[in-house]
């Protein structure tokens, strides 16, 4: 079937079964790539996207249900809590393999979005369902505080 | 390991080991290579500070842009490029190799580029394999003269081209922050422009290396080259890779380790959309698609009956029980010191135990994977290969070509842990039957789901220890340790490194405890099962070192001792160690009690050449398990190259143990089914249950040793000794959860 999509802020059309996840016609149908693949059960959190601003797991959310929804991959965010959320990843290096990190930006970039100022146990809440492992955790807590900084300082 | 970081798994366990030697003996062709000739080409500039060497684009045109000989480029618009010959999943080579070159050749760091060799063994050994290979904790310590002495000649070069365009004497020029300078007549000029003329010069035989007191690099915490690809979403694994025209394979393997298709039905499979074929392949039956999830969609439509007349049917309880009953009499001797049964007799206070390890997946988070094709004159292939020489010599066997027939991308991989250093290379082997299944000139993209990933073997070995030791007033009075496991090298192309019936790889950790210890006698018993197995990150340290630092532990503090103040005592003749503890324990503050409801616990522990002490501090989760609040570790790894990078080394190799110590088990059902097959099941550590961690890294001249695996043993005991001060339990059967119920309590038959 013929499905209508915003990614990225542009409308595309694809093809594809209804029940196809998310995941799979992002990467091998638009081959936005910086979306992972990791578990497909939504246990990783590899696969993050935002839909409607709201982070989902794409290897999960069949592709019918986002039909004129306005899919965010990693390859689209904007903004300023994408800003900084990327620049703090970057200054105290978070990444090692970096697998998982798209994943982790998105959802960081969406706590962020919610809770401006997220404490520890905020943090975990909102990550709780990003795998990495190679347990980059310390680094991201670290940078999730330091972006919330560099927002709180634009405000 | 070779690392993952990553160690992977050990390819050499230690570098001082006679096994070790005698291997490099026989099989390092060239310790040196002789490949310093650094090229200077033309070449357009990258945006990214990765580059790609391979950029498979969707298009005809693509193309390899060049054929690397060497190790360094230099191009006209100032960029270099080094060739790192290490796979990069995290760990850090390409930054490290990058630092030792940009080090001695005076470059600044902002024009430094790191791509990735080829497979190409005559050029890019490891030094401490000879063959191509990243494993052991070994990429920055094999490649430290050598790449220094890279970045020299390279320097050497554009000061004689200076030299002779200026008309100027070379021992008059400076090079300094990429600026090559003659401070007489004021000239000046970046490497780029001096590129064409530096690659007419003779390349000089012997360059001198800095002393390291002039480093300037070196030991500073450079910014790391592939994190700002990593965290725009845009750096490329294996799994990103797509090529016109191309086949993605989902693989249905047995399930038991030995099974082999016996029949199958593929009708329904057919019937999915996008199914394109299915066929068997060695390893089980291949279905192709046009895309991923078709691929996936097909397996599960598939009807196999399995033949489990080869299989391994045994379950984990039944190897556990095996496995300590075996252990019950001695096995062939590690080391015999002294007489240890003799101090024991009758040594007043003797402590008896048994520790129980199952097995361990190693779940990178990227899947196995690899890209392939065939082409006029052989093979190319993108995977994140870890042994290269070993996948070539896979392909080309399968395929029926010679080895340089062979061209391996080594692509960034999403973690390895040990699971992508396959001596046997049976991915490779795997991949190589699926392109073998499609007509030249059609790629095919193999993807293993998680369920293949946590399924398909290659485990760190299930293992049990038996013990017996005491102490008397001037230390330790004797100590028997028998070790039952299965051999990670038997088979593989290190088998040489066994000697008298011991696989160094059993017993590293604990026939080179460091305690001052005059009756040791350690044995083991080298198990069969048809389990496959591989390195897992550390190797054996991953249960040596638990077992070692729990004991000890256990001895120390009924003997009245302090746990780190027995162990100095004990590490006399061990300053590296003692080192590294005295700094664990001041970063720590180890003589200030913890809160209420809190216990600290320490270890320490060499791997690889590598020395790290880690405290944690631990309380009693509402889930039962030990809920680790902090973690202080002090790292002796000689010279730290980048101490950012060392630190996260340890951040992550604590993560990764404390996982694996508290949650993972690989469990053998009844009948040898795999009762694990995803995160679920297997769990990993997630971001709420990771303590805070202080790092020191301590500031040595000592020749520069790894730390993508060192930071993993010390957690598990660490975490164990610290329970035990906290509760009185003594956790032998790992992991922690074998020991709770859903609600938390503890239950029978977990601690020996």
């Amino acid at each position: 079937m013929a499905i209508d999509l915003i990614v990225n802020g542009e409308p595309r059309q694809v093809q594809a079964e209804g029940d196809t996840p998310l995941l799979w016609v992002l990467r091998d149908e638009l081959r936005l790539t910086g979306t992972k693949f990791g578990c497909g059960i939504a246990q990783c959190g590899a696969c993050t996207v935002h839909v409607n601003g709201q982070a989902r797991r794409s290897c999960v959310t069949p592709v019918r249900l986002v039909q004129g929804q306005e899919v965010t991959t990693i390859e689209g965010l904007s903004g300023p809590q994408a800003e900084a959320v990327q620049r703090a990843w970057r200054e105290i290096d978070v990444p090692q393999c970096g697998y998982c990190q798209s994943g982790q930006i998105m959802s960081a970039v969406a706590l962020l979005s919610q809770s401006p100022a997220p404490d520890d146990a905020a943090i975990d809440a909102g990550m709780v369902g990003n795998i990495c492992r190679c347990a980059t955790y310390v680094r991201i807590r670290q940078a999730i505080k330091d972006a919330a900084v560099t927002l709180e300082g634009r405000t | 390991m070779i690392y993952g970081k990553m160690g992977p798994a050990d390819l050499a366990p230690s570098p001082k080991t006679p096994g070790r030697r005698a291997f490099l003996k026989t099989a390092a062709t060239g310790l040196v290579v002789g490949a310093y000739l650094p090229a200077f080409v033309r070449r357009a500039g990258a945006t990214s500070t990765l580059v790609s060497t391979s950029a498979p684009g969707s298009g005809a045109g693509a193309q390899r842009t060049f054929e690397p000989n060497a190790f360094v480029r230099v191009a006209p618009d100032d960029t270099v490029t080094v060739i790192v010959k290490h796979i990069e999943f995290g760990q850090g080579p390409y930054t490290g190799l990058s630092t030792l070159v940009a080090e001695e050749l005076d470059a600044d760091w902002s024009q430094m580029r790191a791509e990735s060799a080829p497979a190409d063994v005559t050029k890019y050994a490891n030094t401490l394999f000879g063959i191509q290979g990243t494993g052991g904790s070994t990429a920055i310590a094999n490649s430290y003269e050598q790449m220094r002495r890279v970045g020299a000649t390279a320097r050497a070069m554009l000061v004689a081209a200076a030299a002779e365009e200026w008309a100027v004497p070379a021992g008059e020029i400076t090079v300094r922050a990429g600026v090559v300078r003659h401070e007489g007549s004021g000239r000046e000029a970046r490497f780029g422009a001096l590129a064409e003329a530096a690659s007419r010069q003779p390349v000089p035989d012997d360059v001198p290396l800095k002393d390291p007191s002039e480093f300037r690099l070196i030991g500073t915490e450079l910014p790391k080259l592939d994190t700002a690809d990593k965290t725009a979403g845009v750096a490329r694994f294996t799994m990103d890779i797509h090529r016109d025209g191309m086949q993605t394979v989902a693989v249905v393997h047995p399930p038991r380790f030995g099974s082999t298709v016996a029949s199958f039905d593929d009708a329904a499979a057919r019937r999915v959309p996008g199914v394109l074929d299915v066929r068997t392949i060695p390893q089980g039956v291949a279905v192709f698609a046009r895309d991923t999830w078709s691929a996936f969609e097909g397996r599960e439509a598939l009807a196999i009956e399995w033949d489990d007349s080869g299989a391994e049917t045994r379950s984990s309880d039944d190897l556990l029980e095996l496995y300590r009953d075996t252990t019950a009499s001695p096995g062939a001797p590690a080391l015999n010191r002294g007489d240890a049964a003799g101090a024991l007799e009758g040594a007043s206070g003797a402590l008896e135990a048994v520790y129980e390890f199952p097995f361990l997946a190693h779940a990178p988070m990227e899947p196995l994977d690899a890209v392939a094709v065939r082409t006029d004159d052989g093979v190319e292939v993108w995977m994140g290969s870890q042994i290269q020489t070993a996948d070539q010599g896979a392909f080309a066997q399968v395929l029926g070509l010679d080895p340089a027939r062979v061209r391996i991308h080594t692509e960034l991989a999403g973690g390895s842990f040990g699971r992508r250093a396959q001596p046997a290379a049976d991915f490779a082997q795997e991949a190589a039957h699926v392109l073998a299944a499609v007509q030249p000139g059609t790629p095919v993209k193999l993807v293993w789901s998680r369920e293949d990933d946590i399924r398909g073997g290659r485990y760190r070995p299930l293992v049990v220890h038996r013990l017996r030791g005491a102490m008397n007033a001037r230390g330790i009075a004797g100590w028997q340790h028998t070790i039952a496991t299965q051999s990670i090298l038997t088979g593989s192309p290190f088998e040489a490194m066994i000697q008298d019936d011991i696989d160094p790889t059993s017993v590293e950790g604990v026939v080179d405890m460091p305690y001052a210890n005059q009756h040791l006698s350690v044995s083991l018993h080298t198990m069969d099962a048809g389990v496959p197995i591989l390195w897992w990150r550390s190797v054996g340290h991953t249960h040596t070192a638990y077992v070692v630092e729990t004991f000890l532990d256990e001895l120390l503090v009924s003997s009245g001792h302090d746990p780190v103040e027995g162990r100095l005592i004990l590490l006399r003749n061990s300053p590296r160690h003692a080192g590294v503890l005295r700094a664990a324990a001041e970063l720590a503050d180890w003589g200030r009690a913890p809160a209420a409801g809190r216990a600290r616990g320490v270890a320490v522990h060499k791997s690889f050449e590598t020395y790290v002490a880690e405290i944690a501090e631990v309380s009693r989760g509402d889930d039962g398990l030990p809920r680790v609040h902090h973690v202080w570790c002090a790292v002796d790894c000689g010279v730290p190259v980048n101490p950012n990078v060392i630190t996260a080394q340890m951040e992550g190799g604590i993560g990764y143990g404390l996982g694996a110590i508290l949650y993972d088990e690989i469990t053998l059902e009844a009948g040898g089914t795999v009762r694990e097959g995803n995160f679920d099941r297997y769990r990993s550590l997630r971001i709420d249950e990771m303590p805070a961690v202080d790092v020191r890294v301590i500031r040595s001249t000592e020749p520069p040793t790894g730390v993508g695996e060192p930071g993993v043993p010390p957690i598990g005991p660490a975490v164990a000794n610290a329970w035990r001060a906290l509760t009185g339990e003594s956790v032998r059967r790992l992991p922690f959860t074998a020991h709770r119920d859903a609600a938390g309590r503890a239950v029978e038959g977990g601690n020996g």
